[in-house]
């Protein structure tokens, strides 16, 4: 719950976090090492100085760390977890459905857990799809289009083998796709950072929704051109919401945009974390005005209060369909603990 | 004129070269991004350089571009008569290094990753990026400087060639946006009107308003790299460290690209 300087209470849904192990003991080969690494550059460098992590925490940090970053320290009412498990870098996987669950066993009612699958598998990620419903009852999956497996270093949405996974989501009401476009390495003569693989997927799968963490960045201009054609087509701010606070005017020219083309009620509030924590995001979003200059040539599209409440959890809650009003008063009965230290 | 000033002095010449070279995501030299790691010039005829991108997972097919924009640069000197070309710390940098210090001509290789697609179609659609780029710089500039809408599409080349820039950048993209225009062939004559589109097309005051949002949008996309690029590459590697006989050519090279970067990103906040 993040409270305004007025007193209001806003339901805060962090809708793209972590609960990763990046630690050298779960590399696998130097691939591992470089991905946190980059992990890490971009924490050093977008978070304010007094937010930052030493690496060994940033590589593993603990149940705890979550609990009080997020929820204590944090705003979060509730925090939705992604998998992903870069097999070919770590040994136990990046970020594991099971770990996750695990850790979010003490709150269970605080978080969503999604889980994820990688279409080059086959069969198997089919299997492992119904593994995921069947354990896990998981509404939601993250998809990672650059993740390397063997040869291949990286898939589209619209792939044939992609669309068998799809076609088994829609049946066992597995609704949300969050997709992190990645950088594809090959073909070199591909954009790396293409998204149009979303609309051809958005367009054949009307069912599901698709959440475009980053919003497409950097290919915000394409990303709004689809998001503008298809009803189901949805923004993540990850990634982009730091720029908050290292580059303000910037983030405005993104969030006007946004507002113009996708519109208030398809954008979603994420922290990243542990990239990021969402403290001090909430905070200064909160606090933020488009200025006017940008929000004039947007024919003066601006953040208002009630935008941001909806983008802070109101949209991503109607997507996982979470009742507010009950949640608030089931989570006001159940404050979070943490261990004493 | 020893040895070591003969070598230094051809270093720099080298350094000077790689200023042309340009990150075709971002339209920046790599030198002023702080890329360019080492240069050495061994014997006056045989030049190293080793560069590093800001993350070990920046796209290939840049660092391949820029690979062979270094090689080409530094060939161009008369002096050289050999050229090795070492991409450091990145995921594909072995078929990098591999591809442009090999025999085999780099069209050649490119295409062999590329589905057949040539490098020069690659090549374009960064140019075409580059160019809304530095058009959205100078006609933001001239809008500034109180031009109306009128008189904006109606800017010949010679007007062009007679501005006063106000601002750094823009006095920094005024020749880097003609340099493109002329050789892209869109004006070349002095009443040609300097503002029209990458595929040519003249504009009306009434598309401008349309025009300049396009041209944002290719902005934005190019900054958030730009942005995440610099302060990705600080971190990773930034402390100038003193050789035996003190800092480095390159130390303090890479020292300023550095001071450099910091000023133009404060600068855009």
């Amino acid at each position: 719950m993040y409270i305004t300087p007025e007193g209001k209470e806003i339901f805060i849904v962090d809708g793209h976090t972590h609960f990763w192990d990046g630690s050298p003991e779960n590399q696998a080969n130097i691939h591992g090492k470089q991905f946190i690494d980059c992990f890490y550059a971009y924490h050093s460098n977008l978070s304010p100085e007094d937010q930052l992590w030493e690496k060994a925490k940033f590589e593993k940090y603990t149940e705890d760390d979550v609990y009080r970053d997020l929820f204590v320290d944090g705003p979060d009412d509730i925090a939705i977890i992604q998998s992903t498990y870069l097999s070919d870098f770590y040994k136990n996987g990046f970020s594991s459905i099971e770990r996750s669950t695990s850790m979010a066993a003490r709150h269970p009612e605080r978080f969503i857990v999604n889980g994820t699958f990688d279409p080059r598998d086959g069969e198997k990620a089919l299997e492992y799809i119904h593994y995921m419903k069947e354990n896990f009852d998981i509404q939601g999956v993250k998809m990672y289009t650059a993740e390397w497996n063997g040869d291949s270093k990286g898939w589209a949405l619209n792939d044939p083998a992609a669309y068998k996974c799809f076609e088994l989501c829609d049946k066992l009401g597995i609704k949300n796709i969050h997709v992190h476009k990645g950088p594809t390495i090959i073909p070199l003569s591909k954009d790396a950072f293409d998204v149009h693989d979303v609309d051809h997927a958005a367009t054949d799968f009307q069912n599901l929704n698709w959440i475009i963490e980053h919003c497409g960045l950097p290919r915000l201009d394409d990303f709004c051109w689809i998001a503008t054609q298809e009803t189901n087509v949805y923004a993540g701010l990850a990634v982009a919401m730091p720029f908050i606070h290292s580059r303000p005017r910037y983030f405005g020219e993104v969030m006007a945009e946004l507002l113009w083309w996708v519109g208030e009620d398809k954008l979603l509030f994420g922290s990243d974390y542990a990239i990021w924590t969402p403290q001090w995001i909430v905070e200064q979003f909160w606090n933020y005005q488009i200025p006017d200059d940008i929000s004039a040539e947007r024919s003066g599209v601006q953040l208002t209060d009630e935008i941001k409440e909806k983008i802070l959890g109101l949209n991503a809650a109607k997507l996982y369909g979470i009742d507010v009003e009950a949640k608030k008063k089931e989570l006001s009965g159940a404050p979070v603990q943490i261990a004493a230290e | 004129m020893s040895m070591a000033t003969l070598k230094a002095d051809l270093e720099i010449e080298v350094f000077e070269r790689l200023e042309r070279v340009t990150d075709p995501e971002l339209d920046e030299p790599i030198t002023d991004m702080g890329f360019v790691e080492r240069v050495e010039v061994v014997d006056a005829k045989k030049v190293e350089v080793d560069f590093r991108l800001p993350t070990y997972w920046c796209s290939p097919n840049f660092a391949f571009l820029m690979a062979w924009g270094i090689r080409q640069q530094v060939s161009s000197l008369p002096w050289v008569h050999e050229v090795k070309v070492d991409l450091k710390d990145h995921c594909f940098m072995e078929r990098v290094n591999e591809g442009v210090n090999g025999d085999r001509d780099f069209r050649e290789v490119f295409t062999e990753y590329c589905n057949g697609e040539s490098l020069e179609d690659v090549r374009l659609k960064f140019m075409a990026k580059a160019f809304d780029r530095r058009q959205e710089t100078m006609l933001l500039a001239v809008r500034e400087a109180g031009y109306s809408a009128q008189d904006i599409v109606d800017m010949t080349l010679a007007q062009y060639d007679a501005l006063e820039c106000q601002g750094e950048e823009d006095a920094k993209q005024h020749p880097r946006y003609r340099e493109l225009l002329v050789s892209r062939e869109l004006a070349a004559r002095p009443d040609d009107p300097v503002f029209v589109t990458w595929k040519g097309t003249s504009l009306t005051k009434d598309d401008l308003k349309d025009h300049l949002a396009k041209l944002r949008g290719t902005r934005i996309n190019m900054e958030f790299n730009g942005a995440l690029c610099r302060g990705l590459l600080s971190t990773r590697y930034k402390e100038v460290k003193m050789g035996d006989d003190g800092p480095t050519l390159i130390d303090f090279i890479q020292k300023a690209a550095l001071t450099n970067a910091q000023a133009a990103e404060q600068a855009q906040r």
